[in-house]
């Protein structure tokens, strides 16, 4: 298997995403098969293209250093899960 | 929806009485096509639009009802993107796109139904469930932007907006039989959409004929300083006339017409090429040697982008959250495990993959250089002719929940409308036949960058001389 | 065994633009939690950057003053990590095109010059404020701070000591302060410093396992920090035990540095270029508008003053340490040609004042020239330098000219030696038991004499004339 079952558990954790044990060996199996299909890619010869970002040609899309509306600590905190005295609360961090 | 822009002027029919009616249709409809339906907020902006009207302003967006994809942010109004995750997220702002629509007096009917966060090609991954497409229930109306194509289609909106990051607008607008279009990368501000792949992503116009399209194109497109790969230049507006196609020179790759390809489809789009050579266009054989790689190319860059834009669902700042997690650690797997589903785990955890240590290189770094040999053979190509032509999409509309265990063949079935994505290329999807069971088949015509004009125009000369879009389900 | 010591700094620096980098709220400090916010610095869905250009040529002016080469090309790069102070999830920043490259600081250490290399300086987005609650389960995030430019500037390992760091930090921390670009706070935050420090056995070629440090938000804890953690490095070496590379925590309160808790996973950015912003190129033409922006730099003005003036280095350091202070020194050298003098009275009297006070010497209400009438009043003996003193507090006081001062409170100096004998002889009358002890020996009582003179003039005696004719009437 390309993408064995440590590797899914590893890929998942740097994603934060839990996956139970059936799902991880679903996702092994998927996850594999479509990295065999890409590669497609190794056929090709490409040390001397150079990677492609973007497809536009344009440059120094700039903004001038003044002040623009901030929305209101209300609307910021709107959609909040939990918030206290004006801020968002989140679990415990442990430094 | 220029029909009903004549009507209403001609106070044949009164934008409020219309959009009421949309209103009560949205309602009923069986589709599943809407996520949320703006009763209030539809009524309102009818109101305003028929006052505009009423003053004499010729504008033919006014009253218009349009459905806008769940995955554009509309300020007040619930913006789900299909997900658990953002069930509940009301946005504090428009998207770009959306203030051109209310600028223009359109009437926002409601968010219609995606796959989740844009990422596949049914709307069967919807947390709502899948749109049915109105041609056969049955059968898929397409993804991402089914729900926009079908809602179109079933005429429960004149126009729709949708998204296109790798064929989500042209696949649907073909399933459903419609015309849809995916605008040159840059020329759409992204600004509001909520960002799939940040280098491939555009917004699009989705509606009956090539003309309400140019309409809609025109008054979305635009310059934004928000936005910073929208690109400053002179934006033209649209003629509204057929292209004489005479001269025009077609160009039709054979790889698009290689193994795979449904022959029902095949024969309906080579019908439609021959439309065109029988105007005097002349059809020329180009090749993309790199397409066949396009596929391979879109899923590496594309997921990669995506495993880092979807990093901002955290449920710290907004979204759905599980409160009932003891540590940080806990609160972002349980919110992301929940809030997701799975195709959305599968291409995030994907795309960690490719850009992970050890891997840059050999998947990203290496799609990145493929890419650019794709936009070489479109340089190429389009050297030898004006616009290319092909199938949309290999198949006709499949069974709803068809090929879900088997993603990597949905996957392939996206290898016409890639490309573009990849090249940051217009293409347009027009309706040209329907199958021996009555289904919409569809054809792409792809153009350099920012020549929507030869697209649009080549497509009203099409449906000026074929009635396949006049066909109602 | 000795060893030498390898130590690399790497600076975070908020610029003093009106808004943030990729938004356009304001960076201001010390509001009401996330009220500086908006769609974008909060990471919202659908949201895009689009970069301030005060940043860039903030970023091309301390490439300039630090001989860097300043990059045509540059691009912006994502650093994917999850973080709850984090909005996007993903912080923007430079990794392979960034702004600025191979530049120098020279710096004075132990009376020698020594040039740190300055690898690379680029331009980045800060985090939001993370606020633990002691008491609860909780800890809570405050987004002003999400989306304050930084600049990075990263130094070679160029650095053998812990004064070398120190140095360093000092002359960088004054070299931003001085182009405009960072008010230089590291209370506060915005002069951050992290270091990475081996060490090795004196000779030897292969380097040492580095750590990291983090968490010294003074120069006092840097030169804790460092000296603690060289000692830690060699204490593990003699005991022939292996350091471990990892990044530890400076804590100040205990005196010594501790791991960092590891975190859940090791540190894979995943960096890969910004798709949502295009390429920037900064043209010579944009690099010379900046060049014209340029002040003498802190470190030219130093040897300037000591070579132009003849003051001493010491006095041109303090003079220096802030160009304001450095811009009234030399304006009040317009009006008087006493380089020691006013150095000396503004190193004394001046920044006395201004601490006290928490002034800034913009605030000061003494100007350069009613300083240099002051010291004129002295050099022309006028006043003398103690009533001067109170001339400077009264000026300061009242706002008014020394000159007006002198005359309103009759401060003139005593010249005239007649005068001063005539008073001297009263007093020297009045005390015979102490003109006969002056008279057996106890010469110290001169002292005592010349300060009662001093009395009766109400300081305004001239001292040296005083001193004169006190000795002449007593020896005489």
């Amino acid at each position: 298997m390309k993408v064995g079952l440590d590797e899914v558990e590893h890929v998942s954790r740097l994603a934060r995403i839990r996956l139970k044990e059936q799902e991880i060996s679903k996702f092994s199996k998927e996850l594999s098969s479509i990295l065999e299909y890409m590669e497609l890619l190794d056929e090709l010869e490409t040390r001397d293209v150079s990677p492609t970002v973007h497809t536009l040609s344009i440059t120094n899309a700039l903004r001038a250093d003044s002040n623009r509306p901030s929305v209101s600590q209300k609307e910021a905190l709107l959609n909040a899960p939990s918030e206290s005295n004006g801020m968002f609360s989140v679990p415990k961090v442990i430094e | 929806m220029l029909d009903i822009a004549r009507r209403y002027r001609r106070d044949a029919l009164s934008p409020v009485d219309h959009v009421r009616n949309a209103i009560q249709r949205a309602h009923d409809d069986e589709l599943n096509v809407f996520i949320t339906i703006d009763d209030e907020g539809a009524l309102l902006s009818a109101e305003k639009a028929q006052e505009r009207i009423r003053n004499r302003e010729e504008n033919p967006l006014l009253g218009i009802p349009i459905g806008v994809k769940d995955n554009i942010c509309t300020k007040g109004l619930r913006t789900t993107c299909a997900s658990n995750m953002l069930s509940n997220f009301v946005p504090p702002y428009d998207a770009f796109v959306v203030e051109m629509l209310k600028k223009n007096g359109a009437v926002i009917l409601g968010k219609t139904n995606m796959d989740e966060f844009a990422m596949g090609s049914t709307t069967a991954t919807s947390n709502i469930g899948p749109s049915r497409n109105p041609w056969d229930t049955e059968k898929t109306p397409g993804g991402s932007s089914g729900g926009s194509a079908a809602a179109v289609a079933a005429g429960l909106c004149a126009v729709a907006l949708g998204s296109d990051t790798g064929g989500s607008i042209r696949q649907p607008a073909s399933f459903c039989g419609v015309t849809g279009l995916k605008p040159t990368y840059g020329s759409v501000s992204r600004f509001g959409l909520v960002a799939f792949a940040s280098s491939l992503d555009q917004i699009g116009p989705i509606a009956r004929t090539a003309l309400d399209v140019a309409v809609l194109y025109d008054a979305i497109k635009g310059y934004d300083p928000k936005d910073s790969t929208s690109v400053n230049m002179d934006y033209r507006p649209i003629a509204l006339d057929e292209l004489d196609v005479k001269g025009l020179r077609i160009g039709v790759p054979p790889v698009f017409f290689g193994e795979g390809l449904d022959p029902e489809v095949e024969k309906a789009v080579r019908e439609g090429v021959s439309v065109f050579k029988e105007l005097g266009a002349d059809i020329v054989e180009v090749e993309l040697p790199h397409i066949r790689y396009g596929v391979a190319v879109y899923y590496i860059v594309a997921t990669a982008e995506a495993s880092s834009n979807l990093a901002r669902y955290d449920g710290v700042r907004y979204g759905w959250r599980d409160k009932e997690s003891k540590d940080l650690f806990e609160m972002y797997v349980n919110s992301r495990s929940k809030g997701f589903n799975d195709e959305v785990k599968r291409r995030i955890m994907l795309g960690t993959y490719v850009l992970s240590a050890g891997y840059y290189d050999q998947y990203y770094e290496k799609a990145s250089r493929v890419r650019t040999l794709i936009i070489y053979d479109f340089r190429e190509a389009f050297k030898a002719c004006d616009i290319i032509m092909g199938p949309t999409t290999p198949t006709p509309p499949f069974g709803i929940y068809d090929m879900l265990d088997d993603p990597l063949s949905l996957y392939l079935l996206d290898i016409y409308t890639v490309p573009a994505n990849l090249a940051g290329l217009p293409a347009l999807s027009i309706p040209c036949g329907f199958t021996s069971s009555g289904l919409p088949v569809g054809m792409q015509l792809m153009a350099p960058a920012f020549r929507e004009d030869l697209l649009l125009g080549a497509g009203m000369t099409f449906q000026a001389h074929t009635r396949f879009h006049e066909e109602r389900p | 065994m000795d060893y030498d010591v390898v130590i690399g700094l790497e600076v975070h620096i908020q610029l003093l633009t009106d808004t943030k980098i990729f938004c356009g709220c304001s960076t201001r400090f010390g509001d009401a939690p996330n009220t500086n916010v908006c769609p974008v610095c909060l990471g919202m869905p659908g949201v895009l950057p689009v970069l301030n250009e005060k940043v860039v040529d903030f970023g091309i002016k301390l490439g300039l003053a630090t001989n860097s080469t300043i990059s045509e090309k540059n691009i912006f790069a994502r650093k994917n990590y999850f973080y709850p102070d984090l909005p996007k999830g993903y912080q923007i920043t430079q990794y392979d095109y960034p702004l600025c490259q191979k530049g120098f600081l020279d710096i004075d250490v132990d009376g020698r010059t020594k040039r740190i290399g300055i690898t690379r300086i680029h331009m980045e987005e800060d985090a939001g404020k993370l606020i633990h609650d002691e008491r609860q389960d909780f800890s809570y995030v405050d987004f002003n701070r999400s989306g304050v430019p930084l600049l990075e500037i990263v130094s070679e390992p160029d650095m053998s000591s812990t004064s070398d760091a120190v140095a360093y930090l000092k002359e960088l921390r004054q070299l931003v302060m001085y182009l405009g670009i960072c008010d230089g706070n590291m209370e506060q935050g915005s002069f951050r410093c992290d270091a990475n420090i081996s060490v090795k056995p004196k000779g030897a070629s292969d380097y040492g396992i580095r750590t990291e440090l983090k968490n010294m938000n003074s120069f006092r804890n840097v030169q804790n920090a460092l000296e603690y953690e060289i000692s830690r490095h060699v204490n593990l070496l003699e005991e022939g035990k292996q350091v471990e590379q990892e990044t530890r925590l400076w804590d100040a309160n205990a005196g010594l540095t501790r791991t960092m808790r590891t975190k859940e996973e090791s540190h894979d950015y995943r960096y890969f270029p910004e798709p949502d912003l295009i390429p920037l190129v900064v043209d010579a033409a944009w690099v010379e508008r900046i060049r014209k922006t340029l002040p003498e730099l802190p470190r030219e003005k130093r040897y300037r003053f000591v070579k132009d003036y003849g003051i001493p280095m010491y006095d041109a350091e303090v003079l220096t340490q802030q160009r304001d202070i450095a811009d009234y020194f030399e304006a009040c050298l317009k009006f008087i040609d006493a380089p020691k003098d006013v150095s000396n009275w503004i190193m004394t009297e001046v920044l006395r004042v201004l601490k006290e006070e928490s002034i800034d010497i913009a605030e000061f209400n003494i100007t350069p020239k009613m300083l240099s009438d002051m010291i004129t009043l002295i050099k022309k003996g006028v006043i003398s330098g103690k009533i001067a003193k109170g001339v400077f507090e009264d000026m300061h006081r009242t706002g008014k000219d020394p000159s007006l001062i002198v005359k309103e409170k009759g401060l003139l100096q005593i010249m005239d030696e007649g005068v001063l004998k005539d008073k001297a002889k009263a007093i020297l009358d009045a005390h015979p038991k102490e003109v006969k002890s002056y008279k057996d020996g106890k010469k110290q009582l001169l002292g005592f004499f010349i300060g009662q003179l001093m009395k009766e003039t109400k300081g305004r005696a001239n001292p040296k004339l005083a001193n004169k004719v006190i000795k002449g009437l007593l020896e005489g």
